[in-house]
């Protein structure tokens, strides 16, 4: 436990201090601790799945609230525990299968309440689970299920107490163990989003296209040299990206991946875009109205590529769906960052001078680190899944994390 | 399996260990870090009296919080707090702040109750024998996100070449305000010559007299190149070898870090220790070191310049803060009234309530704190847990925890409350006092009122002084007026003493305020400068000037007669101030001397009108009859005979002397008309004038008009026995 402890308290401070970078680290780290969180944890004899929920909730809560504006952190916690509660529910449907046809034989009037079509229910719903991922409308009929699940157990509790508890140790370690076993396989999904996504670069890219993009995305670059390696020529606009320039890394590492690369400044995204076949981009998040919080200077690329008509495509990894809206309070949209990424302390130290006049400078410098960008602007996003329209998005997502998990913070803050 | 994936995740942390392993070699150790957390200064006083400085709250966190954060942040591995003043206050805040707890980085305090200055807190260090390497030497009131890679590789690989390159200073440009002659930190202009090529610093000066900048000859010709940058400013991070240690061991008068250690390590070259510098320009650093400090770096966390160690991203204790439009943080729990209004690059904290029609703009509030009704608050700091109630008016103010200031209450700027003050009811606390409950220290020790001394005697000109420190004596008698009135209150109902501003700090309070420095003090300044740059031209580069009187010189040389005659009127002041309270020789040498240096003279021109002094003051003694006159004269001469020859050296005196005494009586004194050649002999008698002197007076007026001879004719007789005993002397040697 204090290993755990330790473990978590690392991490946090981590994101406290912005020490991990980028959404897929970021995303993997989380997905890891938590792991190891659920496997340390020790559960009750009763209603594991709940307090398996509760413990990682409040865990998720506090990696939430170091970092919120990254939002892959949230993403992966709201995931895991929609994982537990998958879990859950395929181990007691399977468990309430076999006690249905128990209860159908022996207990003839307890069945008669709510026995029979509650199970019936479950093992639709259990038959349902095998088929992944989970449709619509399971989620839909997550909400009863829950409700009702513990009421089965209790009342099963007391008819024969033995067998039962036998049952449910065994049911216990089966459910961490397959909770266990699936975070690890949203870890390889994380870990292999980019392979993915590149996969499809071919499907996408043409002879001889243009290619727009701005400042640096590991997956665009996965993407471009994915659709390079299979021979396809083509060539490439890299808007640098102010203020961090990582278009100019971006640029460097497609050369030496030999790709024909032109550098441009941003303001210059106008000008080029009507030679641009399309626009291919990086994002932060993408939300669940399919708008996307992307760095900035995205918005405008955007705007531009609407204009001459130009395809908008977004690369998007798994761990970068969020079920919130952008208009939800706890979203934070923007992060403003250190002035001095534009322009040099020094050099404005005089415009900066507190010690005279009104005692405030007239000079203000901002930095935000991303725009948003309207789902109406965005017209094709390329998920490991496949490429979608963004008004799919809301739906995707719904495959992805459970309705009740949407607002970690809230819940258990009060 | 569960074992096999905590390996892994470790495993991420462990590689970039790993990594560095590889580039210290074997021999490494971990990172350390002296953090002194004691100013050794009294600039924050009265509130240090009560807490110490690295724990007053700088946009509601704790300082000390910011440095350790950074030094976490930037890979220091083991750091030494040393605690001086209030030490348990130090380490109650450590260990309730879950500094002690932290992974890879562990926090030592090291206490001591009788350290007066850095030197003794560091000479401590070295008895304890804890620092094992290179080591970052930085003060609790450090604020900073700079990467130490950089530096620390620079240092360790400098220190591979040369052994006794011992120091690393981290600078960073910042331009001093060209009227204020200080740098926005409130520091003064700051002077320091670097070679730019090795980095190396050559000189350090505080304090340079007006700019003046004076390099010892060797330094020039040791090093082929160097520039001297007046816009750097020190951020007081050093990255220092163990050398460092054993130096101030060796040298137990070192106290301070820069006025005593970096200028001895720069004017010894025994030892032939070196200092270099490294300037970091993304990344920002500086050094609270007083009000005005505390008010500018407040205002770059706000403006996002520490990135990240602002108020929204969580470091370690402060709570949950959300970044609003126009750069307005607010802590949660906030109870805005409606109509308040809250201004752009103000901090609201946690659990503040603020009351209707009240606005606060460019200010920080604490957490816990109740403003009431139409209340206005400008560019102040409030603290935690203080009171205001209605319709108090706070500009550019101070004010400490749990203060409670009554209603209609105004604080003018640059008031500073301490802590728990309660001000009464529509009270006025003056401009630039300080209150506090405790009582003034009478006498302070005697390092710290060095330290206080030292940093009160500005670069000003001494004549724009004297108009300064009229208007600011004025609002000390005012404020000594206010404290007799009430003696132990502020206002009716108050609790708190209003300490009288020192002596010596007069200047400073403007200066190092938090509040911005007024307008009019700004135009002194301007003015006086412009006066000290006209000094400037006169006093540096005479040759021009010589050349100009010379040759043009129509009207100049008029201005130059003016002031040539009031300087003759003072210095017959002066005489007649000497004559008639009997002063001594020397002192009147000393004060023509000081007039003469006001009116930038040399000694040569003082002689004319010293013996102009003499001659008048004669005719005002009185007399009867010439022969009396010439008594009054002789005695005179007898009596400041020595102060006159003082500034006659050489023969042009003497002769300037003769005629000054012939203009005197040809124009002003014309009852010497007569008397001309008895004393002219008197002043040959006397030694005064030597024959030499009078002869050349007699062949330069040959050619003059017949008007002006009529003196020299006078004094025929005594040219025609001079002449022929130099020539019987003459006949003599032959």
């Amino acid at each position: 436990m204090p290993d755990v402890h330790a473990l978590v308290n690392d991490f946090l401070i981590k994101l406290k201090k912005r020490k991990i970078e980028g959404s897929k680290t970021t995303a993997k780290v989380t997905a890891e601790v938590l792991r190891s969180f659920i496997s340390q944890q020790r559960l009750p004899s009763t209603n594991q799945a709940g307090a398996l929920i509760d413990a990682v909730r409040g865990v998720g809560e506090q990696l939430i609230a170091a970092n919120p504006v990254e939002l892959a952190v949230g993403n992966v916690v709201r995931r895991v525990l929609h994982i537990i509660r998958e879990e859950e529910l395929t181990l007691t449907s399977a468990a309430i299968g076999g006690m249905g046809l128990s209860a159908g034989s022996d207990d003839e009037d307890e069945a008669e309440h709510d026995g029979p079509d509650l199970s019936a229910a479950i093992v639709a719903a259990a038959a349902r689970n095998t088929l992944r991922p989970p449709s619509l409308q399971t989620l839909l009929e997550d909400l009863p299920h829950t409700a009702a699940v513990p009421h089965t157990y209790s009342s099963g509790g007391d008819s024969d107490g033995k067998s039962k508890s036998v049952d449910r140790n065994s049911n216990a370690r089966k459910l961490k163990h397959n909770v266990i076993e699936a975070v690890n396989e949203l870890i390889q999904d994380i870990a292999t989003c980019h392979e993915q996504i590149a996969e499809q670069a071919v499907e996408h890219i043409h002879h001889n296209e243009v290619i727009l993009t701005l400042g640096s995305s590991r997956t665009v670059v996965e993407f471009l040299c994915a659709a390079k390696e299979k021979k396809r020529s083509f060539k490439v606009f890299v808007a640098e990206g102010a203020p961090r320039y990582q278009g100019h890394a971006l640029a460097k590492e497609l050369i030496t991946r030999g790709l024909q690369t032109t550098v441009i400044t941003d303001s210059a995204v106008f000008a080029m875009i009507s030679r641009v076949n399309m626009v291919i981009v990086g994002a932060h998040a993408v939300m669940a109205n399919g708008g996307v919080i992307a760095p900035v200077g995205l918005n405008m690329v955007a705007l531009a590529a609407q204009r001459h008509a130009v395809p908008f495509v977004v690369l998007a990894g798994i761990h970068k769906l969020c079920p919130l809206y952008p208009h939800n309070p706890e979203v934070l949209l923007n992060e403003l960052r250190s002035p001095s990424e534009l322009l040099d302390f020094g050099e404005f130290s005089d415009c900066l001078d507190f010690g005279s006049g009104s005692g405030s400078p007239n000079l203000h410098v901002v930095n935000p680190a991303f725009d948003y960008v309207p789902p109406n602007l965005v017209s094709l996003f390329i998920t490991d899944t496949g490429g979608h329209n963004p008004s799919y998005m809301y739906r995707l997502i719904a495959d992805y994390y459970s309705a009740d998990d949407l607002v970690v913070q809230r819940r258990s803050a009060s | 399996m569960v074992a096999k994936k905590g390996g892994a995740t470790r495993g991420g942390g462990g590689a970039a260990t790993m990594s560095e392993d590889s580039v210290e070699e074997l021999t490494r150790v971990p990172l350390q870090a002296i953090l002194l957390a004691d100013s050794f200064a009294t600039k924050f006083r009265p509130i240090t009296l009560e807490r110490p400085k690295v724990l007053l709250p700088l946009v509601n966190v704790p300082m000390i919080d910011y440095t350790l954060s950074w030094l976490e942040s930037a890979g220091v591995e083991e750091v030494f707090v040393f605690c001086c003043a209030h030490a348990k206050q130090v380490i109650e805040h450590l260990d309730s702040s879950q500094w002690f707890k932290q992974p890879n980085f562990t926090v030592t305090t090291i206490e001591s109750n009788n350290s007066a200055g850095a030197g003794d807190a560091l000479r401590l260090i070295y008895e304890q024998n804890v620092i094992r390497g290179d080591f970052v030497l930085v003060s609790g009131d450090t604020i900073s996100n700079m990467p130490l890679s950089e530096a620390l590789k620079e240092h360790r690989e400098r220190r591979k070449k040369d052994n006794n390159a011992i120091m690393t200073m981290v600078v960073r440009q910042s331009k001093p305000s060209p009227v204020t002659r200080q740098s926005r930190l409130g520091t003064d202009e700051l002077f320091m010559a670097i070679d730019p090529e090795t980095k190396q610093l050559l000189y350090y000066e505080e304090r340079a007299d007006n700019g003046t900048v004076s390099i010892d000859k060797t330094v020039i010709s040791d090093h082929p190149s160097m520039y001297i940058h007046n816009d750097k400013q020190d951020c007081y991070i050093d990255i220092c070898a163990p050398e460092v240690l054993s130096t101030f061991a060796d040298n137990f008068d070192y106290q301070h870090l820069r006025r005593h250690f970096l200028k001895g390590l720069l004017d010894d070259d025994i030892m032939g220790y070196k200092i270099f510098t490294h300037e970091i320009h993304a990344s920002y650093a500086a050094r609270i070191d007083n009000f005005r400090s505390y008010d500018t770096v407040s205002k770059d966390i706000i403006q996002r310049w520490t990135y990240p160690l602002v108020p929204d991203v969580q470091l370690f204790g402060n709570t949950a803060t959300k970044l609003e439009r126009r750069g307005m943080y607010r802590g949660s729990g906030v109870g805005l009234s409606r109509s308040a209004q809250i201004g752009p690059f103000t901090v609201v904290g946690s659990g503040t309530t603020v009351g209707t029609h009240s606005e606060i703009s460019n200010s920080v509030v604490g957490k816990s704190c109740k403003i009431g009704e139409n209340v206005s608050i400008d560019g102040s700091y409030i603290w935690h847990d203080v009171t205001i109630e209605d319709g108090c008016v706070i500009k550019n103010a101070l004010v400490c925890d749990g203060v409670i200031i009554k209603s209609g209450v105004i604080l003018e700027p640059g008031v500073v409350l301490s802590y728990k003050v309660v001000v009464g009811q529509n009270f006025v606390v003056p401009a630039y006092s300080k209150v506090s409950l405790y009582q003034q220290p009478i006498k302070q020790d005697s390092d710290e009122e060095l330290e206080y001394a030292d940093n009160s005697s500005g670069t000003m000109d001494i004549s724009s002084l004297s108009s300064l420190s009229d208007k600011l004596n004025e609002t000390t008698s005012r404020l000594s007026e206010l404290q007799l009135q009430s003696a132990s209150e502020v206002g009716n109902g108050g609790v708190g003493l209003i300490w009288s501003t020192s002596e010596g700090s007069h200047e400073e309070e403007w200066r190092h305020s938090v509040a911005p420095i007024p307008a009019d003090k700004l135009e002194i300044l301007y003015t006086s400068n412009d006066e000290l740059e006209v000094l400037h031209q006169d006093g540096n580069v005479p040759p021009p000037e010589e050349m100009e009187r010379d040759s043009v010189a129509s009207d100049s040389s008029e201005d130059i007669k003016d002031e040539f005659q009031t300087f003759e009127k003072e210095v017959f002041a002066t005489f007649e101030r000497a004559v008639l309270e009997n002063h001594k020789d020397d002192n009147v040498i000393l004060e023509v001397n000081s007039l003469r240096l006001s009116f930038n003279l040399d000694a040569s021109d003082c002689a004319g009108p010293l013996f102009y002094s003499i001659m008048k003051w004669a005719l005002t003694m009185g007399h009867s009859s010439p022969s009396e006159l010439v008594k009054n004269v002789a005695s005179l001469l007898t009596k400041w005979q020595k102060v006159l020859k003082y500034y006659m050296p050489s023969i042009d005196e003497e002769i300037e002397v003769i005629m000054k005494f012939e203009e005197m009586c040809m124009e002003s004194a014309k009852e010497y008309s007569q008397l001309f050649l008895q004393i002219l002999h008197l002043l040959y008698d006397k030694d005064i004038v030597q024959e030499e002197a009078i002869l050349n007076w007699a062949s330069e007026k040959e050619n003059a008009d017949e008007s002006d001879k009529v003196l020299l004719k006078q004094a025929e007789s005594l040219i025609q026995w001079l002449k022929e005993a130099s020539e019987e002397e003459d006949e003599d040697e032959d």
